[in-house]
């Protein structure tokens, strides 16, 4: 039963506690005494896992940074010294290392939810604005990340990510000589970016994720049927579609993370180059400014937008179009016009819409593991259409008028389970 | 999208779906990886020689066969310490993870002078190397996780003659490789037969079709495939030392989290109970 | 309060609930203690250390009778000194001026716990650093010297706080030290060579 507010107070180290510290009321708030929809269901998981998957990142992370020494000279030698001589180094290594391709796999899951269900409609439009920012803060701490190690990919993937900035009209090239604080890609480009990839991003990773859980705690989370359930409370002033977080989402979350970690642990112990995709073969060379390899392309979860900005013949038109496709997650909260947040109550032109763009994405994704040549080229251009319509001719086909919604419920859709 | 709403399922099928779902997502980025790396297969067995399908020779290396490690490390110590190092692995490392006994160690493998724990270097120097090579051998230690086995495996299996090159010999994995033919006393001297083929475009074009033996090594093919084998199964332990360690760690782990996710699974049920 | 869903039913099995809750935390437990393991371990001396670490040889024969030298074991300075006969003899004779002159509370191995300190009376084999508080104790190694005094047999003087030890490392009364100073394990593959760093028991 949630303490009320005229409980007595706490005696003994809890009272002493409490005096000085709100833990009851945190907990009260954040736990037990916060309602969150009963119907939550699969595509609900991926929040709480990310968080775990970042504390991992952190912890692995930080003991990485033990062994490891930045340095053209030397950062290839530290890593093979981790993996062969620093005991259970080898360990640490691919949980960092499969990690950040589990990251990717979670966030991208998370935010198709969103897709899904609208939970970027108001009133959360900031909530996934946050989350974008999460996101691309992400893929910054990514990028960096896969450098640390100056394999051969590492720095011929430094060398065509930091060009792109080259093409920003007018600042570009001078850009590009003082984000690699050299010609080229250099040991300056590889120490600061291990300065970046270790404190600076992973603070404001923090301080993000904190943003992001506290604006999803003011508005309250969305559901699957897209119903806002503080409408609908009980006598007790709780939302009567509500379940206390603790304990009922804290034992299936729990069940969850079970789950993700067994499978994230038979990649880590059985799989962990992921057939060249979650550690690339020529990365297993060292950084040779001299030989490309033959195919340069970035790690997997980057690949979609790669894809686009290939797709373009155009240097600089490529580049802008991938900045946009990134960018334009960030404004569905406004693009969307449909009165309905779920898709179990719109039309089936958005359905179709939304399959589109998944299929595009995943599409995009294989594509832009291919060499860029013949139907390669071709396929990408098509599904680099889906992709971009999904978005830009959502205002359109997301009205009730060109697609009919159905009557959304007033209480939520629940199976006990 | 709903999951499912027909009471046919059970609730616990969801739960069944979202497994799914997950190993379906696992299972498409390996499909997905298998255009960028090739999946071992098993290898052409017997004796005959290397076709047109050279390519697909894809050889079955067992890293848990140490009797096969350590011919391997013999092969290696014999025939390619000479130009290339391992620089990343220790002869007490690969001694200790091979049951090799030390004395065996240094009778047999090691250069007289080392210790075991120094790292397996080439008495080669570089510099002499480039100028008689045009490019310094290259470190074998991670050779087999960058290129991978089957790459190795054919490398090793496609020199033939070819006058134009500085060394005498070419290669059809590495075309225009600076490595002489240096396991052709015990493979055999091969030459590389073609045949014409007609040009998508138009035209004819010379096309590889099977190596001919012009003078037999100290090996029978079959004796030669098993040391290429060997010695690849080498290089994948070199590769990964700790590979090993990792599987058996693995299956304990994953063994551990079934037994807790089935805990937290019970007990997840017994608190929905009161969710209706 | 019955739109509500929060409140466990009536048949709600408390105690089943209790068990598993307590059941999965315990084993969570394990399993972070499991988890703690590699992290643990990985601060652990690293092969590349092991192997630095790895047992050092000097060819004794080298040393001039009377002179010391100092050769790194571990990280540590081990000084070796080649004893005349002469200064064997001052190891006797001033037990009472000792604080552990059968080194019952120092560290050496078994085959150091004797006036000799040593395998051999000729070699003194060291760890060169004072017990007290780890600086390089220096050469006092001639008897009766102005410096020392009359009654100095010969030994090590410690210039930070002033511990004295002598021809076997052992300490004099007075000093800061506490203990005597320590002995590695080490042996003699042949006749002029020093192995520091193993023994019988095998490497350290």
């Amino acid at each position: 039963m949630a303490a009320t507010n005229d409980a007595p107070p706490r005696k003994g180290f809890m009272g002493w506690l409490n005096k000085r510290l709100p833990v009851d009321d945190f907990v009260k708030s954040q736990a037990t005494g916060y309602y969150a929809p009963k119907n939550f269901n699969f595509w609900y998981f991926f929040g709480f896992i990310a968080v775990v998957v970042l504390g991992m990142q952190l912890l692995t992370g930080i003991f990485l940074t033990m062994f490891y020494k930045p340095g053209e000279l030397t950062s290839f030698d530290s890593v093979e010294y981790i993996m062969r001589e620093v005991d259970h180094g080898w360990l640490i290594r691919y949980l960092h290392s499969t990690g950040a391709s589990a990251f990717f796999i979670v966030i991208y899951l998370h935010m198709f939810r969103a897709l899904l269900y609208g939970s970027y409609k108001a009133p959360r439009e900031l909530l996934w604005i946050f989350g974008m920012l999460v996101y691309l803060a992400l893929m910054a701490e990514a990028f960096m990340g896969y450098v640390l190690p100056w394999g051969n990919m590492s720095f011929w993937g430094a060398q065509v990510i930091v060009n792109l900035f080259g093409t920003i009209p007018a600042i570009g090239p001078p850009l590009v000589e003082w984000i690699r604080g050299d010609y080229g890609i250099a040991d300056a480009t590889l120490n600061r970016f291990f300065a970046l990839h270790v404190v600076a991003i992973p603070l404001g990773l923090l301080l993000l994720v904190l943003l992001h859980l506290v604006a999803l705690r003011t508005t309250g989370s969305n559901n699957p049927d897209g119903i806002e359930i503080k409408k609908n409370l009980g006598r007790d002033g709780h939302p009567i579609d509500g379940i206390p977080f603790h304990p009922y989402y804290t034992v299936k979350d729990t069940v969850g993370a079970g789950v993700f970690f067994i499978l994230f642990s038979i990649i880590v112990f059985f799989l962990p180059t992921f057939g060249g995709l979650f550690l690339e073969g020529p990365n297993f060379e060292p950084a040779n400014p001299m030989s490309t390899p033959e195919h340069i392309a970035p790690v997997w979860y980057f690949t979609p937008f790669y894809a686009i900005l290939r797709a373009v013949p155009d240097q600089r038109m490529g580049a802008l179009l991938m900045g946009i496709a990134v960018a334009s997650f960030l404004f569905l909260p406004w693009l969307d016009r449909s009165p309905v947040k779920s898709m179990r109550y719109r039309g089936p032109i958005s359905k179709v819409m939304l399959a589109v763009f998944v299929i595009s994405f995943i599409a995009l994704g294989y594509l832009g593991l291919q060499p860029a040549e013949g139907l390669y080229v071709m396929l990408a251009r098509i599904f680099t259409v889906g992709y971009f319509a999904y978005f830009w001719l959502m205002p359109i086909y997301s009205r009730a008028s060109f697609d009919a919604v159905k009557q959304v419920p007033e209480r939520v859709v629940f199976h006990a389970h | 999208m709903r999951i499912s709403s027909s009471p046919v399922v059970k609730r616990s099928g969801r739960f069944l779906l979202a497994g799914l779902a997950e190993i379906v997502l696992v299972t498409g980025l390996v499909a997905m990886s298998g255009s960028v790396h090739a999946a071992e297969e098993a290898s052409k067995e017997g004796t005959k020689a290397l076709g047109a399908d050279w390519q697909h020779t894809l050889p079955k290396n067992d890293v848990a066969d140490k009797a096969s490690l350590q011919r391997g490390a013999r092969n290696f110590a014999n025939y390619c310490l000479g130009c290339h190092s391992m620089k990343y692995e220790r002869w007490s490392r690969m001694a200790k993870d091979l049951d090799i006994p030390e004395n065996l160690l240094q009778k047999d493998l090691m250069p007289p002078g080392d210790k075991p724990a120094q790292y397996i270097l080439t008495s080669m120097p570089a510099a002499d190397a480039e100028t008689w090579f045009g490019k310094t051998p290259p470190d074998l230690s991670l050779m087999a996780r960058a290129r991978g086995t089957a790459y190795l495996y054919q490398f090793l299996t496609t020199f033939y003659i070819d006058p134009t090159r500085p060394t005498g010999a070419n290669n059809l994995r590495l075309p225009s490789t600076a490595m002489p033919a240096v396991l052709s006393e015990l493979e055999g001297v091969k030459r590389a037969v073609y045949k014409t083929e007609s040009r998508p475009g138009g035209g004819t074009e010379q096309v590889f079709d099977h190596f001919e033996l012009l003078a037999p090594g100290r090996l029978t093919t079959a004796e030669y495939e098993s040391f290429v084998r060997d010695t690849v199964n080498f290089l994948d332990y070199v590769g990964e030392p700790s590979q090993m360690a990792r599987r058996a760690l693995g299956v304990w782990v994953v063994l551990f989290l079934l037994v807790f996710t089935w805990l937290a699974w019970l007990m997840k049920k017994e608190f929905w109970k009161d969710v209706h | 309060m019955a739109d509500n869903v929060i409140v466990a039913d009536e048949g709600a099995d408390l105690s089943r609930r209790k068990f598993l809750t307590n059941a999965t935390i315990a084993t969570a437990a394990v399993g972070a203690v499991f988890v703690a393991v590699p992290f643990v371990e990985s601060w652990t001396p690293s092969e590349r250390a092991r192997a630095l670490g790895a047992p050092t040889e000097l060819d004794v024969s080298k040393i001039d009778p009377g002179q010391m030298t100092i050769i790194t074991w571990r990280r540590q300075p081990i000084y070796v000194v080649r004893r005349t006969p002469e200064m064997v003899q001052h190891l006797q004779g001033h037990d009472g001026d000792l604080k552990d002159p059968g080194s019952k509370n120092s560290d050496q191995p078994a085959y150091a716990t004797n006036v000799l300190r040593a395998r051999k009376a000729e070699y003194l084999v060291l760890i060169g650093t004072c017990t007290h508080l780890g600086c390089l104790p220096k050469q006092r190694f001639e008897a009766a010297s102005a410096e020392m005094g009359p009654s100095w047999p010969g030994g090590f003087f410690c210039p930070c706080h002033g511990s004295r030890f002598d021809l076997s490392g052992r300490v004099f009364n007075g000093s800061p030290a506490s203990v005597n100073l320590r002995v590695p394990p080490y042996e003699y593959p042949n006749e002029n060579t020093l192995r520091v760093g193993a023994d019988e028991k095998g490497t350290a």
